[in-house]
Formats: C-alpha cells, sequence, structure tokens
C-alpha cells in the first residue's frame, strides 16, 4: 500500500507517531519509558536537570521536557502514551495534559468532553481549519 | 472441542480503572458509565468463559521503542500488572493458557500470520481496564486470559482486514484445540478518541455508531476504513478500533448481538461496548 504521509500531514493539531518521528523521538521516549520505575521518578524529579542528560537526547527535546512543553514534545517524536508518563510523575492525569495541549484550562476541557467532545467538523485538515485558530 | 463463543468490543480508557480503584465509581461523572455496564458484566457472570483471549495495545509498558511487534501472543504462565507511572493497579495477577497460547502461535504462524512469541510481558490498562469493567473486583480473575499485544501506537497499526482475518485464524486454531472451553475474545479500545496535540478531545458518535452498527449487521463494510479515515474523523487514537474487528473475525459470519451500550465521555474519550454472540 502506498504511504501518503502528505495526507495525515494534513490533519489539523496532530502529530501522528509515524516511523519517522518514531527515529527522531527514539532518545526522547526511552527517557520516558525509564519513568515507569519509582526510583526514576524520584530521581528526576530530584534534579531534573542532571537526569535528562543521561539519555542522548537532543537539546530541544530536554528544553521541551524541562518546560513541559507538551505540543512541542509531540512535534519533536514524543508519543502521547510516554509523555503520559512525565505528566503522572508531576502527579497529573491524561487529562490535564491533553487539556494543556488544546490550551485550554483543565475545567474548561471536561467541560467540552461532557458536552459531547471536539465536533470533527473544522478539524479535518488544515485548509479547513485555517482562521479559526 | 474449543470454541469461541462470543466477543466483547470495550473501550479501555485508563480513567475508568483508576475511577474503580480509588472508589470514585459512585461519583456523578462516572455513574452513567459504570450503570451502562451493569447488564454486560451480568452477562458475563452468566457466560462465565474458561478462557478470554484479550485483544489490546500496549501503551509504552510492555514494550518501550526497542522492539515493537505488530502482534505479540502472550505465551507465559502469568502477567503481572506494569506500573505505567502511577504505580501498578491493585488488580490480581494474570493467569496465562501457556499450552493454548503455544497452539495459537503454531497454527497461525502456519497459517501466514507471523506472530512475535512474547513469554515474559508485564500488562498495562490495554487488558485491566475491560478486565475490570467485565468481571469487577474479584481477589482472584476468575479465567484464564491470553493477551494477543497488537501495535496500534506507531503509524501504521496492521489495517482492519488484516487483523478481520487474523481473527478467521485465531477461531480455527481455538477449535482445533482438543478440550472442551468456552473462549470469549474482546477486541478493546477506542472508541472515537484523540489524547494529543490541540485537537484533543475529539468525538464522533455518528462514526461510533455505525461502526457498532457495522459490527453486527456488515462486518465487511467496517473493512474498508481506511488508516486515514479512523485518524481523520474518528481521532489519532481510534485506530485502536482495529483491534475489534480481529474479535469480530473470530466469530464467523453469524452473530447475535446481545448487549451495546454507548457513552461520551470517559477523560477524553468515547466508551463503547458491544457483546456479540457466535451463531452456527
Amino acid at each position: 500500500m502506498t504511504q501518503k504521509v502528505e495526507e495525515y500531514e494534513d490533519i489539523p493539531g496532530t502529530w501522528v507517531f509515524d516511523a519517522q518521528r518514531a527515529r527522531k523521538g527514539y532518545r526522547l521516549n526511552e527517557f520516558l519509558y525509564s519513568l515507569m520505575k519509582a526510583e526514576n521518578r524520584k530521581e528526576f524529579l530530584a534534579d531534573e536537570g542532571t537526569y535528562t542528560l543521561k539519555f542522548g537526547m537532543s537539546e530541544d527535546q530536554r528544553q521541551a521536557v524541562l518546560n513541559r512543553n507538551w505540543n512541542k514534545l509531540l512535534e519533536l517524536g514524543g508519543v502521547s502514551y510516554a509523555l503520559a508518563k512525565l505528566a503522572f510523575t508531576d502527579g497529573k492525569s491524561y487529562q490535564f495534559m491533553a487539556s494543556q495541549m488544546t490550551g485550554m484550562a483543565e475545567k474548561e476541557y471536561v467541560e467540552m468532553m461532557l458536552a459531547g467532545g471536539r465536533s470533527p467538523n473544522g478539524w479535518r485538515s488544515k485548509s479547513e481549519r485555517k482562521g479559526k485558530d | 472441542m474449543a470454541k469461541i463463543i462470543a466477543g466483547v468490543g470495550t473501550s479501555h480508557t485508563p480513567a475508568i480503572g483508576a475511577a474503580v480503584d480509588n472508589g470514585k465509581a459512585g461519583e456523578p461523572y462516572w455513574v452513567p458509565l459504570f450503570k451502562g455496564y451493569e447488564p454486560a458484566k451480568k452477562w458475563m457472570a452468566e457466560t462465565k468463559p474458561d478462557v478470554v483471549i484479550m485483544v489490546y495495545n500496549d501503551h509504552v509498558n510492555a514494550f518501550d521503542f526497542k522492539i515493537i511487534p505488530t502482534f505479540g501472543l502472550g505465551c507465559a504462565d502469568e502477567f503481572k500488572i506494569a506500573d505505567e507511572g502511577w504505580g501498578a493497579r491493585p488488580v490480581p495477577v494474570v493467569k496465562g493458557y501457556p499450552e493454548l497460547a503455544s497452539h495459537m502461535i503454531q497454527s497461525l504462524v502456519l497459517d501466514e500470520f507471523d506472530m512475535t512469541i512474547v513469554n515474559e510481558m508485564q500488562v498495562d490498562h490495554g487488558l485491566t481496564t475491560p478486565m475490570t469493567l467485565l468481571f469487577g473486583q474479584p481477589k482472584e480473575w476468575p479465567c484464564r486470559v491470553i493477551p494477543l499485544a497488537v501495535n496500534v501506537i506507531q503509524y501504521p497499526a496492521p489495517t482492519g482486514h488484516r487483523c478481520y482475518m487474523l481473527g478467521k485464524a485465531i477461531k480455527k486454531a481455538v477449535e482445533a484445540w482438543d478440550e472442551d472451553l468456552k473462549v470469549v475474545i474482546f477486541g478493546t479500545g477506542g472508541m472515537s478518541h484523540q489524547i494529543q496535540g490541540p485537537r484533543a478531545g475529539l468525538v464522533n458518535s455518528e462514526f461510533d455508531k455505525s461502526f457498532l452498527d457495522g459490527l453486527s449487521n456488515d462486518p465487511e463494510r467496517l473493512l474498508r476504513i481506511s488508516p486515514l479515515e479512523y485518524l481523520r474523523d474518528a481521532g489519532a487514537e481510534a485506530i485502536e478500533l482495529v483491534m475489534w474487528l480481529m474479535m469480530r473475525g473470530a466469530l464467523g459470519d453469524k452473530v447475535k448481538e446481545v448487549y451495546r451500550f454507548y457513552h461520551v465521555p470517559a477523560s477524553s474519550t468515547a466508551v463503547g461496548t458491544i457483546i456479540l454472540e457466535s451463531r452456527p
């Protein structure tokens, strides 16, 4: 089957975790994976700057981790389920992380979900999205 | 002869398991969801399967990015519960069925499905949330579980068609096992949802309802949904629904829908469940 990267890259507000992004994000995701262990979470929280140097990720990735710049992390090859481990390490939830990615306050995000979620209308392509943000 | 008597499709949203574990199931946010699952739980208690085949996906817990199996079949005696970053869920260890799983491996590989054999693996919310939803909070799970982990994290996931065909091969493998066993197969994940980026929170109820209808009446129609359509129309994580098609493939041509429930939201997810019994 032919791969049509441009088709899924045209979905607005979304970084599809494809093979190229996974390749770029490998070290970043291995760092995030390390946060599955309680002792690593403790070490990370005690000195984030030093801990994050151990994984060989790019400086851009490392800064995005330190700043909890979630969307930047997605762009740089982080996968949401691995990023969630950073949110959990901070004592936050998936829901909190998702709301941060949308730029909404968590309360506002929860209200949107309770009202049925975000409609796909207007969110299917970048051209459909143009001028709406 | 072992027989796949029914299939269960269900979401596996981690917040659902967390709500149960933290005693929040009675809170207004969660009441409608758990009420909707009651009949499914009752059906399961009456059905009493000997074995569950759990088609689910790992979320960077058993598998980091060193090795990513497209289809990994758990052949271990037991599967411990993963600490996903907030401590392991307080649920029983999952007991496997290595003899049957190993038989399935041989049958599936000879049927040209290149399975990855997994002899050690921790299981995460993708497997444990459906167990909690359908079996509640027992001290021990009442049946053995064969986990089948599908890569839906790194694009591309296997296609819906491929999953459906693998489901058919699973049916054949199970029926060739010479022991009277009642087997229920789960397809988990979905339904529409996206938990990444500015588009997070996307829900497409129309898509979900049409998908549930298709499972019941016309699964072949669902096989034509392209990876792009899942991602674009139902959210980046809705691609998990291909696992429901594996469940459907394992039931044979005729099914009877015995239960369906749909609810929005659980955290960022549209939650659905369907129970389909195999008919001769």
